[in-house]
């Protein structure tokens, strides 16, 4: 195939992944660490590279430095996508979102990152272009079209700045595709399914419930709901609050404002949360910066009245949907459990209640891992559009609009022209005309949401109809075509029907990037050039390589090198002989190899070190002391790494 | 809305540029997909106008058109080919979303059939005093009475069980109405698909009559509902 592969990516609030159809069946692409998740931060390394620019690094390697350099780090910047400056002030409360302080409003909001600053989409492009390279560095060849998954709750604006940062990363978006969809597809796909499923999808940051018909092949979704700022996150924060209170209340120090012990800390609430969902209870055991212990337990009945409230928040969108689908909680065959958030057994136990599933003897669906999941459902959704495969060849997705889209009418009411939970591609047609002798543009306010006053909605653009042929009031017959397109992202075209003039539209989208921005945003150093691309490979196969060896050279000076044992101690210097070896070679794929195994065998060694870091940071010891130890650890998962769950 | 365009007037195909007739989603020379076709919601499924259908057979249809126009068959075709398969399939999508809902189909093709209808925007849907059905009008005062009196009695905190009684025994009467209203609807559908042009006539009319009480009614019942649920 001369157009090569389509992989599909879910651009998550907590970690990313890429996946791509195998044969029949869809698989997640490893990173060189060897891992499926990329975490979803980005950090500036404050050494500058070639050319005395600081280098960008996503993953794994840059969420070490979520301690050492909190402030050239972002992470869950999904939550910033395709929002205002008034829209984020909550987030920013609850983040260490850094906005960048000559951002004004109706702008779109940018965030320090060290000494640069970044909109949403950048950094989220950072994101996509490492995935790009983790599914080239697999196959050995370019990949350039992609279906991005996004919550199904995602509004014109959210949709639109995801796919300006696939733009950014030199993707082409084949396709957005609703995250509760795809997981849909990734279980359909083997099942050859008929019936009424719901998709239940609570993530890091969003949550979504999907209602769809499965009919010989055809997924359709009859109504989606959600929201957009409700996760796992809020459950961390939860927790924080609570220790960052009783650690100001107990022993006087408020950690509030310290990024470090806070990350740290927010790491311990994280491993509690995870802990309570196979545990009844778990602790908080932490050594404060002045020598202090803050410990307390948790039990699990404790945590489940805490999360109540939010938890309690996805049962009006659940009930919704099926209201809106017009079916009862009986009415529900299968329910499929999406997102990390669905492990908390009270998570299950609400959506038992919502379904009414153990009463009819049934139980959620939770055989393909949650995290990876939706991956592999935008594997699928990839492979029907590469059209080329019989695996999916009989598959459709009918997806729907989740929100009402209105025009502003007199007296700032709205009228609806498309409603929510309509099939997309979706259109209305709608007539307007002028108010005053001779007027020559029109304007047209488009907003979408659920309320009834445009005020208490989302403000999606402005639109401006120019070059009317003046002529009497209430004469111009303006027609104008709303369509929203397969991606849920709106399109407007405009005809004046009387002189047959096809109106100027000057589109100003309330929040987003207009093209020319989107076009200076492209990440510079996106590799045009196809015929370097082996080289390219060979040069980052080498400096990864490079990076691993030095660390692995500088280990044994590390205290936590000495609890290693003699095999392990050994084995490390096999592992790491064989990678200076092939290292000299042309083969890149030898060395990423070579540089996997190496990873592999100081995976120990990291974590040791990481445990080390983490009791240093939270007792105080020096940044620069921390960094040291901290700089070894390629693949040290990070204090906000997800735990293994089994 | 959409033009109902002269379909004796053959058309080129862009593509093998050999004319066909305005009506067809895919050129029958050459099979390539063509701009929306001009005509109205019921041409896309290939069906005569008329209030009743054949649901499953809509649902089948709309199916086997779907896996051919959806843009997901599209993604990497030429610019013209995407755009008309996104055209193609939006229309589509509202010709069945129209048609497979009872009440959408019969005010769609009252209005095709040139009936003027009340406002469907929920913006200009207040409900408008004038236009309470006469034999209503004794039975709809009361019931205002009570729901003013249902909701002040809310604020206050003290409930008056008579009142709810009474109220719900409204709400069914109300919606009882409605059921006769559908039932008429469906009555006169029947008439208006064998009829001729006359009986046509008089049948659109009766539905447009039926139409604005099923309105008012409705209103009523969701404001009974949201009060005594509240």
């Amino acid at each position: 195939m001369a157009e090569g592969r389509v992989v599909g990516i879910d651009l998550g609030t907590t970690n990313s992944l890429v996946a791509y159809m195998q044969g029949d069946a869809p698989v997640v692409i490893p990173g060189v660490d060897g891992l499926n998740l990329v975490p979803s931060v980005v950090a500036l390394d404050p050494m500058p590279g070639d050319g005395g620019r600081p280098t960008v690094t996503v993953g794994n390697t840059a969420r070490k430095a979520l301690i050492e350099t909190p402030e050239r780090v972002i992470y869950s910047v999904k939550r910033l996508m395709g929002r205002g400056l008034e829209e984020i002030q909550s987030e920013l409360k609850l983040f260490p979102f850094r906005l960048a302080d000559d951002v004004e409003a109706g702008e779109v909001p940018r965030i320090t990152l060290g000494e640069r600053k970044f909109t949403p989409p950048e950094i989220s492009a950072y994101i996509l272009r490492q995935l790009k390279r983790n599914a080239e560095r697999f196959f050995g060849a370019p990949v350039t079209q992609v279906v991005i998954t996004v919550p199904a709750y995602f509004n014109d604006a959210q949709r639109q700045a995801t796919k300006d940062a696939g733009r950014m990363a030199g993707l082409e978006v084949l396709r957005l595709v609703n995250e509760p969809t795809a997981a849909a597809l990734a279980y359909g796909l083997d099942r050859a399914k008929e019936g009424t499923i719901a998709v239940y999808d609570f993530g890091g940051g969003t949550f979504d419930i999907s209602i769809l018909k499965l009919r010989d092949g055809i997924f359709e979704v009859q109504s989606t709901n959600g929201d957009t700022h409700l996760g796992g996150d809020d459950i961390d924060n939860l927790l924080l609050a609570i220790a960052l209170d009783e650690i100001h209340a107990e022993h006087g120090v408020d950690l509030r404002g310290h990024p470090g012990p806070v990350q740290a800390l927010r790491k311990a609430a994280i491993d509690a949360k995870i802990k309570l969902s196979s545990e009844p209870v778990a602790h908080f055991d932490i050594e404060l910066p002045n020598g202090d212990r803050y410990q307390r337990e948790i039990s699990r009945a404790g945590f489940e009245l805490l999360i109540e409230p939010v938890l309690e928040r996805t049962a009006g969108p659940c009930k919704q949907a099926l209201a809106d689908a017009g079916i009862t909680p009986e009415q529900i065959d299968e329910v499929v459990l999406v997102g990390g958030s669905t492990r908390i057994p009270a998570v299950r136990q609400l959506v038992d209640d919502l379904f009414h599933l153990k009463a009819r003897g049934k139980k959620p669906h939770t055989e393909l891992n949650p995290d990876e999941v939706v991956a592999l459902g935008a594997a699928v959704q990839a492979d029907i559009l590469a059209g080329a495969s019989k695996s999916t060849e009989e598959l459709l997705l009918l997806d729907v609009t989740p929100l009402s889209l209105g025009i502003e009418a007199l007296g700032g009411t709205v009228a609806r022209i498309i409603q929510r939970n309509s099939t997309i591609p979706a259109s209305a047609t709608e007539h307007f005309t002028t108010g005053v002798e001779g007027q020559t543009n029109v304007a047209i306010h488009v907003v979408q949401g659920e309320r009834e006053l445009a005020a208490d909605c989302r403000s999606l653009a402005r639109f401006d109809l120019r070059g009317i042929p003046p002529m009497s009031a209430g004469l111009p017959r303006i027609e104008v075509k709303f369509l929203i397109d397969a991606d849920g992202i709106l399109k407007v075209t405009a005809r004046e029907q009387r002189s047959g003039q096809a109106a100027k539209i000057e589109v100003k989208p309330t929040y987003g990037l207009t093209d020319e921005q989107v076009e200076s945003m492209i990440l510079d150093s996106f590799d045009h050039a196809e015929v370097d691309f082996v080289a390219r490979l060979l040069i980052e196969a080498r400096n990864e390589a490079e990076t691993i060896l030095s660390l692995v050279d500088r280990a044994p000076e590390s205290p936590a090198w000495q609890l290693l044992t003699a095999d392990e101690h050994a084995a490390i210097a096999a592992a790491r002989d064989r990678l200076a070896d092939v290292k000299v070679g042309d083969d890149p794929a030898a060395i990423r190899d070579a540089t996997v195994a190496l990873d592999k065998t100081t995976r120990r060694f990291a974590e040791l070190m990481m445990d080390a870091a983490v009791t240093t940071a939270m007792s105080g010891k020096t940044m620069d002391a921390v960094s040291e130890d901290l700089g070894e650890a390629i693949t040290a998962p990070h204090p906000m790494a997800t735990a293994e769950f089994n | 809305m959409l033009k109902v365009l002269d379909t004796a007037v053959p058309i080129a195909c862009w593509s093998c540029s050999i004319g066909h007739h305005d009506s067809t989603l895919f050129c029958p020379h050459c099979s390539k997909i063509q701009p929306p076709p001009g005509g109205d919601f019921f041409r896309v499924f290939g069906l005569e106008r008329g209030f009743q259908i054949d649901l499953p057979a809509l649902e089948q249809e709309f199916h086997r058109l779907s896996r051919k126009v959806h843009p997901d068959r599209f993604a990497r075709a030429g610019e013209n080919e995407r755009e008309w398969s996104l055209a193609d399939t939006a229309l589509l999508n509202d010709a069945y979303r129209t048609l497979k809902e009872p009440l959408n189909r019969t005010e769609y093709l009252l209005k095709l059939e040139g009936a003027e209808i009340g406002e469907e925007h929920s913006g200009k849907d207040r409900r408008d005093p004038s236009r309470v059905p006469d034999d209503l009008l004794e039975e709809v005062f009361d019931l205002n009475m009570q729901l003013e009196e249902m909701r002040m009695a809310r604020k206050t905190g003290d409930e008056d069980p008579d009142l709810q009684t009474s109220l719900t025994a409204a709400k069914q009467k109300f919606e009882g109405l409605l059921e006769a209203v559908d039932n008429d609807l469906r009555t006169q559908w029947r008439v208006w698909d064998a009829g001729d042009t006359a009986v046509r006539r008089s049948a659109q009319n009766t539905m447009v009559a039926l139409l604005d009480r099923r309105r008012y009614l409705s209103n009523l019942v969701r404001d009974v509902t949201e009060t005594l649920g509240a």
